[in-house]
């Protein structure tokens, strides 16, 4: 009997793994489905925003209070998964408590202290939850999370509470065992015979472990993802400056040969797509982007353009190219390559209007904690509305013609540009 | 007022120690213009010899570009870099932040290379070097002022201490609006709104700004940027306090206040 149970936790644990892993795989095709992109230059700054950004979390203490309850959840989890390594062990070889023996009272010390980060988390969770249910915080209650996205972070959390209740539960019903919180649970099962409580032990012990196993296989499709994705994010961020644009180096040798045609190679290739009209366009970084986003909101409280009521909103910016990738990665699954299907991120997923409220003005990148930057994507989608479809509102056309033709983005001479001196 | 052109210290054979970049803004635009005129002031004060490039001068193309238009900022930055190269340019001060950031940031990889400074540094640094001296009984000691970032300053650049070490310097009392320096709001100009309708929503950015900078019920609002600048003195006006608070330039703020 115990033999069979071994043998069905070990396959059970194999194929979440495998699941996982599959399920990453094709994570990272649909990241690769972008641009290729150099972000590997500077490896001590990029490891520096790694320690400071990712295991740091330095931008989270922009609000210390809800920085140090995500800090609990953070560190319990990474914490607690080392005993996710006894339970694996247990369940293979059908021990219990199978690292107690080697660590004698250190072992307890351990386990005190993984239920008193348990206890944290819980508290973390039931709050976190409030915030979006009860005290409904203004990004919380966003219609950019309507739908899924909002069931999804409050799935997390209830299984976060559950999985950590489990965990206490499990301990609790020990009767060998005698530890900080689940001690105090023992009251609770005074009235369990010994088979109710080795009953009760084992299904929390199945329970955890098998739910841990179905979060892990949750986690591709959900919100998440950040909990890996943020440290490869902080690693590729981006090391220039904010104000920075990427520049356009076909278009750069356009205007240069056009300016100095002896410069021009004969063979010269015709030039790629200008910006971006679909995910493909993008870099692999803004895939990724899309990918590590846990839909926050903290990038749309932010945004001059959507605190003032306007349609755009960065962080929806972030979600709809991650579900327009997603359409795509399904795409080429069914297809074995790209079949057009008449769609695209900019029109279907990203309305002109939402672009045209961007002011570029950074408050988004400077707020996401897991470095995103919506607004690189903004650009690149605003540069495929004016250079392939010549989408521009007529101010904006205005406003190049002067450009060209004044030097100036008004209609003033070019020769009144020093009047100043004489006045 | 007398300002010479690169094209003067050409003919004259001479290189003078920094190229003031006017910027269309500070050129055209009425009030950027009286911005331009007190930086020159103190310029001249101060005792740096400056050139302007006058009517050589010509947009960075940095509204052309945010717009999405590469072309027409590939273009502009091309025409700007062949005359600044040819005048050997090395150092460039502007007092404008969009300008500078295209300047410092943009124009590197397509062949200018130049140090780059913001006009409110610049004057951190001549103020620190004891080239500017205040007069005693200046009018802003003791006045309060709230300080407007520029998103292209702030964020872009990371330039959030010069602007406020400068009013610092003057005696002034800085307030601070309850969002700055990183986390401070946009005045709405950027990214090429200046040059378009805003898109429908319920309140003006400017608005919003205008009222977090009447909040701090500071006596005046100081900026640093040409466009900031406009759209502050617009939100306010929209507000119709009864005392409409003032926005000046911190090089207005200075000029003001030099001996």
């Amino acid at each position: 009997m115990a033999l069979i149970a071994q043998l069905i936790f070990s396959l059970l644990t194999g194929i979440a793994l495998f699941l996982f892993a599959k399920n990453l795989l094709a994570i990272r095709r649909n990241i690769l489905i972008g641009r290729d992109f150099e972000l590997t230059d500077q490896p001590g700054k990029r490891w520096k925003n790694v320690l400071l950004l990712a295991f740091g979390q330095k931008k989270m203490f922009r609000n210390p209070l809800v920085a140090i309850l995500h800090l609990f959840v953070y560190v319990g989890f990474i914490i607690i998964n080392i005993e996710l390594l006894e339970i694996i062990v247990d369940g293979i070889t059908g021990s219990h408590r199978a690292f107690a023996p080697y660590l004698g009272p250190f072992y307890d010390f351990i386990i005190n202290c993984f239920e008193v980060l348990a206890t944290l988390v819980l508290i973390a969770c039931v709050i976190f939850f409030s915030r979006r249910n009860i005290i409904r915080l203004k990004r919380f209650i966003s219609k950019d999370l309507n739908g899924w996205p909002r069931s999804d972070a409050n799935t997390i959390l209830i299984i976060e509470v559950v999985l950590m209740s489990l965990f206490l539960i499990m301990n609790a019903a020990d009767p060998a065992s005698n530890f900080l919180i689940s001690s105090h649970l023992k009251g609770l099962l005074q009235g369990f015979s010994e088979a109710q409580l080795s009953m009760l032990e084992h299904s929390a012990w199945w329970i955890h472990i098998l739910g841990i196993y179905a979060f892990m296989n949750y986690l591709p499709y959900s919100k998440h993802l950040h909990i890996i994705l943020a440290f490869p994010n902080a690693y590729y961020a981006s090391l220039l400056p904010k104000g920075e644009m990427h520049n356009m180096v076909s278009i750069q040798n356009e205007v240069l040969y056009a300016m100095q045609p002896e410069l021009a190679p004969t063979d010269a290739a015709a030039p790629e797509k200008f910006g971006a009209k679909d995910v493909m366009d993008l870099s692999w970084k803004n895939l990724m982007d899309a990918y590590s986003c846990t839909e926050c909101g903290r990038c749309s409280t932010a945004c001059p353009a959507n605190s003032t009521g306007k349609l755009l909103s960065p962080r929806k910016i972030m979600m709809s190219t991650r579900d327009r990738l997603e359409a795509v990665g399904k795409n080429i699954d069914k297809n074995k390559q790209f079949v057009e299907d008449g769609k695209s991120l900019l029109h279907d997923y990203i309305s002109v209007e939402e672009l045209r409220a961007c002011t570029t003005c950074n408050a988004c990148v400077e707020e996401c904690p897991v470095s995103i930057s919506p607004l690189d994507i903004i650009l690149e989608l605003r540069r495929s509305l004016i250079m392939e479809e010549s989408n521009a509102p007529a101010e904006w056309n205005g406003m190049f013609s002067n450009i060209e033709n004044n030097f100036a983005p008004w209609k003033f001479s070019p020769d009144d540009r020093d009047a100043w001196t004489a006045q | 007022m007398k300002v010479s052109t690169m094209a003067e210290f050409m003919a004259r054979g001479e290189q003078p120690e920094v190229l003031f970049w006017v910027g269309c803004a500070g050129s055209f635009d009425q009030r950027a213009q009286k911005i331009t005129q007190a930086f020159a002031t103190i310029l001249d004060k101060a005792g740096v010899r400056y050139a302007i490039l006058g009517k050589e001068e010509a947009c960075t193309g940095d509204p052309a570009r945010r717009a999405g238009n590469e072309f027409m900022f590939q273009m502009m930055a091309y025409q700007n870099i062949q005359i600044l190269n040819g005048y050997e340019i090395k150092k460039i001060v502007t007092t404008c932040p969009h300008c500078f950031n295209t300047l410092k940031n943009e124009y590197p990889a397509l062949g200018g290379v130049y140090d780059v400074i913001h006009h409110t540094t610049f004057l951190q640094e001549l103020i620190e070097q004891g080239k500017i001296k205040f007069t005693d009984s200046n009018e802003w000691k003791g006045k309060s002022i709230t300080y407007h970032d520029s998103c292209y300053l702030g964020r872009a650049n990371e330039i959030y201490e010069a602007p406020r070490k400068v009013l610092e310097s003057l005696d002034m009392e800085l307030r601070e609006m309850k969002r700055c320096k990183s986390k401070g709001l946009c005045c709405g100009a950027g990214g090429a709104q200046m040059f378009k309708e805003e898109e429908k929503g319920d309140k003006r950015i400017n608005t919003e700004r205008a009222d977090e900078a009447i909040e701090t019920k500071a006596d005046y609002v100081a900026s640093a940027c040409p466009f900031c600048n406009t759209m502050m003195t617009d939100g306010i006006k929209n507000r119709d306090t009864e005392v409409q608070t003032e926005v000046l330039d911190i090089a207005e703020i200075i000029a003001k206040a030099i001996q």
